[in-house]
């Protein structure tokens, strides 16, 4: 999440979903919190209870909406305007807070004088380069002193530093713009701004709630970028109360980007070397990664223990670690990029476990028709899904005579998976919080933890690996696969959640904290008990030095020391392993699995649970203090300086140094945390400062910028520029994009989800008791619109872009509202996405309709906002689908 | 049954019992022996495997059998509660459609066939094992044409180490440790680039 | 509500009430429910309640239709055109300055679990009876299906579950999860509840938590709240109760729901009296002769 990483410094939600009920207004924008989350949303009503003002943005009056004071009907993708616009009300009105802002923020920061904005190059910022479609962010860096460091005016008035830059940025964004743009009237805008900003200041604070709606944009990341500052201006981030919480839509959606199964980072955010960028040995990768001041400072102590954790032993000073044995990104390898590989038969095999993209993932037809051009596919599920299913005759593109099943190659292993009481292990949920799982029961027939397909799989790889003297097969031969096993082959879990929280790599190393196990002692009477205390009860290291849970591999063999009490003592000399820095500390020397504690107290839940890193629930807190470290006001008070102890202290784990007085100040030559002031609150960037202007780390723009989306009813009224230049469309025959005001397809289609169902409907499609309860795809629309096209409610009718068809149910409803964009009656339309050809409720599959696109942060498709044009009756018979879509092609316009 | 020992109508226990006839002495013997079946069953401490707000779940079970799966009061974010889906986790686990039984499609087959497990998980390592050998990327020199990082015959070539022929998807609905697994084995011995999953960072 | 009091919200609190004969009831606040139906499944789940087909009904976002054998709880889902209190619901018109009032109300409808229960009356077989904590309950075993309690019902609330789902041909309906609260858990539906809309305790507790609910909510601008618990009829008032905004009618609620039995009582009386002088008769007819 860079959106909340280049602002911040971390790419995690950077507050508890308990502590929306301290917010004095909390807005909910880009999700629909009551429906996707609805038991995060009990926050939110306790807010509401205790007389807090609750917003919601969203195209469609949800049930979200229902439990709101404030309901802004929105266009889809109008939200960077809207906020935007509130960022400007807060500057031209002097809402801010002003002294969290020049303390916290780097508002005084002076920017070069060859840097340009929108405002002057019509959309763009300078060093756009249009060949290859991408920015040199020269431009964008600070202005530096005689000593390189960056230039500052506190005063906040120089014509170029990043507060006055920014004033500019956003002139133009006012209630009116906001209007033009988003159909949003000034009228109810001001509401907004006046229940946010009254929400504000030492006294109160405002929270912020996003999910996928803002993220599935082809400006997501510039869209939370955006709340980003508009949370720094008034003074709401690493407060009680305050925040943004990003809300995830899968269990461990947090966790599978913390310990990343994605292709350009390691885990802990590391990246992912890459050819090209001078990173053949270690020392250069530091030299683009590593920082002077901040945690990133340490990048080597995480890389060189992550390696140590990959290779133990064979990682060694004299091979670089074993820095060679990990391949090199060359390109985009992202899901639709390699997927689109794969269409052009360059993929020769795939695992998909526990995801659906043959329904959930986007240009959906494509997605399933590339499945054909593979060797070989392994699905793992707990039910038979689509993707596994692409080549039968029930498969929408076999029964389209797109494929015939005799003709595809492709074998296919279709493997049950456990359930997640089947098996134990953690998944880190949305508030960064790791919540360890007991195994209940054991998974039925042949089905397997994935943990155990992939041990299983190592076991038979690394064997032929030491079969053969093929040097490329070096980091299978070298990879430590050390993992003790239970009796049906299953690894260890603890010992894997040990190797992630990381140890003394010598055997004979004890515990720097004592004895700590031994001294606690005992096993857990019960597995109840267990959690309470965070001790699993399964196997401890015996006669072994203290502090080790797991000591010895699966061959007997003593395999390391002590594990380690947290970040701080990682070391880059190869003395210790790490899986995972950032969750370091969750399984330490006491042998507590704090994943597994049950034992909450306080009013964040510590001791339930670890939020990385270091149990800390609400990130930056050190914010909540003013610069000489007391609280903002009584009432907000959070993480305050004892002085009379020489330590932070608080409701939360200070996310600070703990003892750095407020009044440090660095040396020239400090590095790291120490590199800080003692009133810098953010401690992972170089500056330790939140940046509303963020020099690096962005493809597209230090500031966000509103554009349209890529398919759009309108000219972007903000600039020349009509798109998100930077972004990656993915244009080919099969993935075409309608033109801007296209008469074919009048009607933006915007999607979303049910609380009755998920994503791509695997877990939820195949449960009588949610199917009953949303058994059908509909459609969302008007009663306006309705009436304009002849529908009824319940009667079928086809959704179509330029992509695909689908058939559903009229549902129209006043809760979609017709909008009033730039003069025109623009309308918008609503589908859920659960629904596929397989499983005891069938539909069509809305993603079919979506394209696949790529935002130049993440790589994210633009899901939320579509066009479609909306015709009455079931879509084409399967022989006649192809020719019904080139009509609609090449004739277009055909009035309903 | 109770039944046995006192009439049915109300009107004539009234008149015998001298209570209205609809209480607890009209109780047959099996409303008197109900209890909820979690009573006194081994219980795990587990999470809701839907979305990502990460409620707490009782998962009861006795003598192997999963018994019922219901909200962990003492958890700090749901308090006990759970939405649809959370409550319809002990069907997610137990609905006859479950999978329990690898199977398989072979080239040009319409058809499922079943495979042994074991012999899936050789079949698998071997696929990958000659995948990988067959498309392995030593150096920036063997990228094809539209890599950005292709290097001509007279450039210094890089070393890749990787292969972009087998590719993985998933795991945002995985264990921390499942895809600590996966991304070492995959990334960290095999060289696989192309890993993905739901999450957009 | 009782949000954020945790292990000790009456919801999840363990209890004794069946033990110590004390009268539970449910307090159902639709200003406070988000229509996520958790309690539809939990409900079900707990109660190994078999699911009742899948029919799309159209009618919002509501498809299990009405209470029934198969569907304990129900969560209605109404769009009105009225304010929901003060709630400013953005422009519901493209027409300048055109305000047109909206909002989308959901209940969670249940069992009443009468005072006077209308299908306990009725009951010939004695399979429905009162528990000690003062719910109305069916015994499946006793039950033998005759459907005499299905019209009892002034809410339609019990029904007989059709073939071919398991039990059919049986009267079934909520059991105020008589089974959890033997051994001191809570209703399933109160339990899952994520905002504790399903409020569950004992009724006294709960009324007076309702009548300080509706005080509030008028205050604040919910100016037609009222609580529906029936106790001006026949049905003598319900214990599982509800906070409605505006009239019973549009939520499917009868205004003034009877008990159908409640015009028997004389009638059972003038048969009593019949049957006892035909076996005075009788004997004395034999003792004649």
């Amino acid at each position: 999440m860079p959106g909340l990483g280049t602002s911040f410094g971390r790419g995690g939600a950077t507050t508890a979903q308990q502590d929306l009920a301290n917010a004095d207004c909390v807005l909910i924008q880009g999700s629909s919190m009551a429906e996707a989350h609805p038991v995060g949303f009990r926050w939110v009503m306790k807010a509401r209870e205790r007389g807090a003002t609750i917003i919601h943005v969203d195209p469609r009056y949800s049930r979200t909406s229902a439990m709101a004071d404030l309901w802004v009907p929105i266009r889809a993708g109008g939200d960077l305007v809207f906020l935007g616009g509130l960022v400007r009300h807060v500057l031209e009105n002097e809402l801010y807070f002003e002294s969290y802002v020049r303390h916290f923020t780097n508002a005084s920061v002076i920017l070069k004088e060859d840097f340009r904005d929108t405002e002057e190059l019509d959309g763009l910022f300078s060093g756009w380069n249009e060949d290859t479609r991408s920015y040199d962010t020269s431009s964008w860096m600070y202005e530096g002193d005689e000593a390189d460091r960056p230039r500052r005016d506190p005063s906040l008035q120089h014509p170029r530093c990043v507060f006055q830059v920014l004033k500019r940025h956003f002139s133009r964004y006012t209630p009116e713009m906001v209007e033009r743009v988003a159909g949003v009237p000034p009228e109810l805008f001001h509401r907004v701004a006046h229940a946010l900003t009254a929400a504000s200041g030492p006294e109160r604070t405002a929270a912020i709630c996003y999910a996928v709606g803002w993220t599935q944009h082809s400006k997501g990341v510039q869209i939370i970028r955006t709340a980003a500052i508009l949370q720094l201006l008034l003074g709401n981030m690493g407060r009680p109360g305050g925040g943004i919480l990003a809300l995830r839509g899968h269990a461990s959606i947090q966790g599978s980007t913390d310990i990343p199964t994605l292709y350009d980072i390691l885990p802990g955010y590391l990246k992912m070397p890459g050819a090209g960028r001078g990173e053949s040995s270690l020392e250069g990768y530091y030299r683009n990664n590593r920082r002077r001041g901040g945690l990133w400072h340490q990048t080597p102590a995480y890389t060189v223990s992550l390696l140590k954790a990959y290779y133990g032993d064979r990682a060694t000073a004299e091979n670089d670690w074993g820095w060679r044995w990990l391949p090199r990104v060359t390109r985009n390898h992202s899901h639709f990029s390699y997927w689109l590989e794969m269409a052009g038969g360059d993929v020769e095999g795939l695992f998909i476990m526990g995801q659906n993209p043959s329904v959930g993932a986007q240009n959906a037809r494509l997605e399933r028709r590339a499945l054909a051009k593979l060797r070989w596919l392994v699905v793992r599920d707990l039910v038979e899904i689509e993707p596994a299913t692409f080549w039968r005759s029930d498969s929408p593109e076999v029964r389209r005579g797109e494929l015939d099943p005799a003709e595809i190659d492709t074998e296919v292993f279709l493997f049950p998976a456990a359930g997640h009481v089947e098996k134990e292990g953690a998944f880190t949920q949305t508030q960064r919080m790791l919540q360890w799982r007991q195994k209940a029961v054991e998974p039925p027939g042949d089905a397997t933890s994935e943990a155990w397909f992939i041990h299983q799989l190592a076991r038979r790889l690394i064997a032929k690996a030491r079969e053969s003297d093929d040097p490329r097969d070096e980091p299978l031969r070298a990879l430590d696969w050390w993992y003790p096993e239970d009796e049906h082959g299953e690894p260890l879990m603890e010992s894997v959640l040990a190797e992630i929280n990381g140890w003394y790599v010598d055997p004979g190393r004890g515990s720097d904290a004592d004895d700590a196990i031994r001294g606690e002692g005992g096993e857990p009477a019960t597995p109840e008990d267990g959690a309470r205390t965070g001790r699993s009860g399964l196997a401890r290291a015996a006669g072994g030095p203290a502090g080790t849970v797991y000591r010895e591999d699966a061959e007997g063999r003593p395999h390391h020391g002590a594990q380690v009490a947290g970040i701080p003592v990682l070391r880059d000399d190869g003395s210790t392993a790490c899986g995972c820095w950032i969750y370091s500390g969750c399984y330490g020397p006491d042998g507590v699995n704090r994943a597994l504690k049950r034992d909450p107290h306080g009013p964040y839940g510590h001791g339930w649970g670890f939020a990385w890193p270091d149990d800390r629930r609400i990130l930056y807190n050190r914010a909540s203090a003013d610069p000489e470290g007391r609280p903002w006001s009584e009432r907000k008070k959070l993480v305050w300086w004892d002085e009379g102890e020489g330590r932070w202290t608080g409701l939360d784990t200070p996310d600070f140094p703990k003892t750095k007085p407020p009044s440090y100040r660095p040396p020239d030559d400090a590095t790291g945390v120490n590199a800080h002031r003692g009133d810098a609150p953010f401690i992972l960037h170089d500056d330790g400062l939140a940046w509303l202007f963020v020099p690096t780390g962005l493809a597209d723009g230090p500031l966000p910028t509103y554009y349209e989306s890529l398919e759009s009813p309108v000219k972007n009224p903000l600039y020349g520029r009509q798109n998100n230049p930077a972004v990656n469309w993915l244009r080919r025959p099969d993935n075409e994009y309608a033109e801007r005001g296209d008469p074919r397809f009048p009607y933006i289609l915007t999607t979303y989800r049910l609380t009755e169902h998920h994503t791509g409907g695997g877990m939820s499609r195949t449960l009588p008791h949610l199917s009953e309860l949303q058994p059908e795809l509909f459609v969302e629309m008007s009663p306006e619109l309705a009436q304009e096209l002849g529908i009824e409610k319940g009667e079928w009718i086809t959704v179509a872009s330029l992509r695909g068809a689908v058939e559903a149910r009229a549902l129209p409803t006043r809760r979609i509202r017709p909008l009033r964009v730039d003069g025109h009656v623009v309308h918008q339309v609503a589908m859920p996405f659960h629904w596929g050809p397989v499983g005891p409720v069938k539909g069509d599959v809305t993603n079919d309709l979506v394209p696949m696109s790529e935002e130049p942060n993440v790589s994210i498709h633009e899901g939320k906002v579509v066009l479609c044009t909306i015709r009455k009756g079931r879509r084409p018979a399967d022989g006649e689908f192809d020719a019904w879509m080139r009509e609609l092609r090449e004739e277009g316009g055909v009035a309903p | 049954m109770a039944s046995e020992a006192s009439p049915r109508w109300p009107f004539l226990r009234q008149l015998l019992g001298r209570t209205d006839g609809t209480g607890s002495d009209a109780m047959s013997a099996r409303t008197r022996s109900l209890k909820a079946r979690t009573d006194g069953a081994a219980v795990a401490r587990s999470v809701c495997p839907y979305c990502g707000v990460g409620c707490g779940q009782l998962a009861y079970h006795r003598d192997g059998e999963l018994l019922a799966i219901e909200g962990d009061r003492e958890s700090p974010v749901s308090q006990g509660t759970l939405c649809p889906k959370g409550s319809a986790s002990y069907q997610l686990m137990t609905h006859p459609t479950r999978l329990q039984r690898v199977r398989y499609r072979a080239p040009g087959a319409s058809s499922w066939s079943d495979l042994d497990l074991e012999t899936a998980m050789d079949m698998v390592a071997d696929r990958v094992w000659e995948s990988r050998r067959r498309t392995f990327v030593e150096t920036t020199s063997d990228l094809p044409g539209h890599d950005p990082c292709r290097t001509g015959p007279n450039q210094a070539a890089e070393p890749v180490g990787h292969t972009t022929a087998v590719a993985h998807l998933g795991g945002a609905t995985l264990d921390n440790e499942e895809n600590y697994l996966i991304k070492k084995l995959f990334t960290g011995g095999l060289g696989m680039v192309a890993v993905s999953n739901q999450a957009r960072i | 509500m009782s949000i954020g009091q945790g292990t000790e919200s009456p919801n999840q609190a363990a209890h004794d009430y069946l033990a110590e004969g004390r009268t539970v009831g449910f307090f159902t606040d639709p200003t406070v429910c988000i229509g996520c139906k958790a309690c539809e499944v939990a409900c079900k789940e707990w109660n190994m309640v078999p699911d009742d087909g899948y029919a799309w009904s159209g009618h919002s976002y509501d498809n299990s239709g009405d209470l029934g054998a198969s569907t304990w709880r129900h969560v209605k889902f109404l769009e009105q055109d009225l304010a929901a209190g003060n709630q400013v619901a953005g422009p519901m018109t493209v027409e300048p300055g055109g305000e047109e009032p909206f909002r989308w109300l959901f209940v969670s409808d249940v069992c009443k679990h009468c005072e006077e229960a209308g299908c306990l009356e009725a009951c010939p077989t004695g399979s429905i009876i009162r528990t000690d904590n003062g719910a109305v309950f069916v015994q499946d075993d006793v039950c033998n299906g005759c459907g005499a309690c299905v019209v009892g019902c002034p809410f339609g609330v019990i029904d007989r579950r059709p073939t071919p789902l398991p039990g059919a041909g049986g009267a079934f309906k909520c059991t105020f999860c008589y089974d959890r609260q033997a051994v001191g858990l809570t209703p399933a539906c109160a339990k899952a509840c994520p905002t504790e809309s399903i409020q569950f305790g004992p009724l006294d507790e709960l009324k007076e938590r309702a009548a300080v609910r509706v005080h509030e909510l008028r205050q604040s601008g919910f100016e037609d709240a009222r609580l529906y618990d029936a106790a001006d009829t026949s049905v003598r008032g319900v214990h599982a109760f509800f906070l409605l905004l505006g009239d019973p009618g549009a939520y499917g609620l009868p205004p003034r729901p009877e008990v159908p039995t409640v015009h028997l009582g004389p009638a059972w009386a003038s048969a009593l009296t019949t049957a006892v002088m035909a076996m005075l008769i009788a004997v004395v007819a034999f003792a004649l002769w």
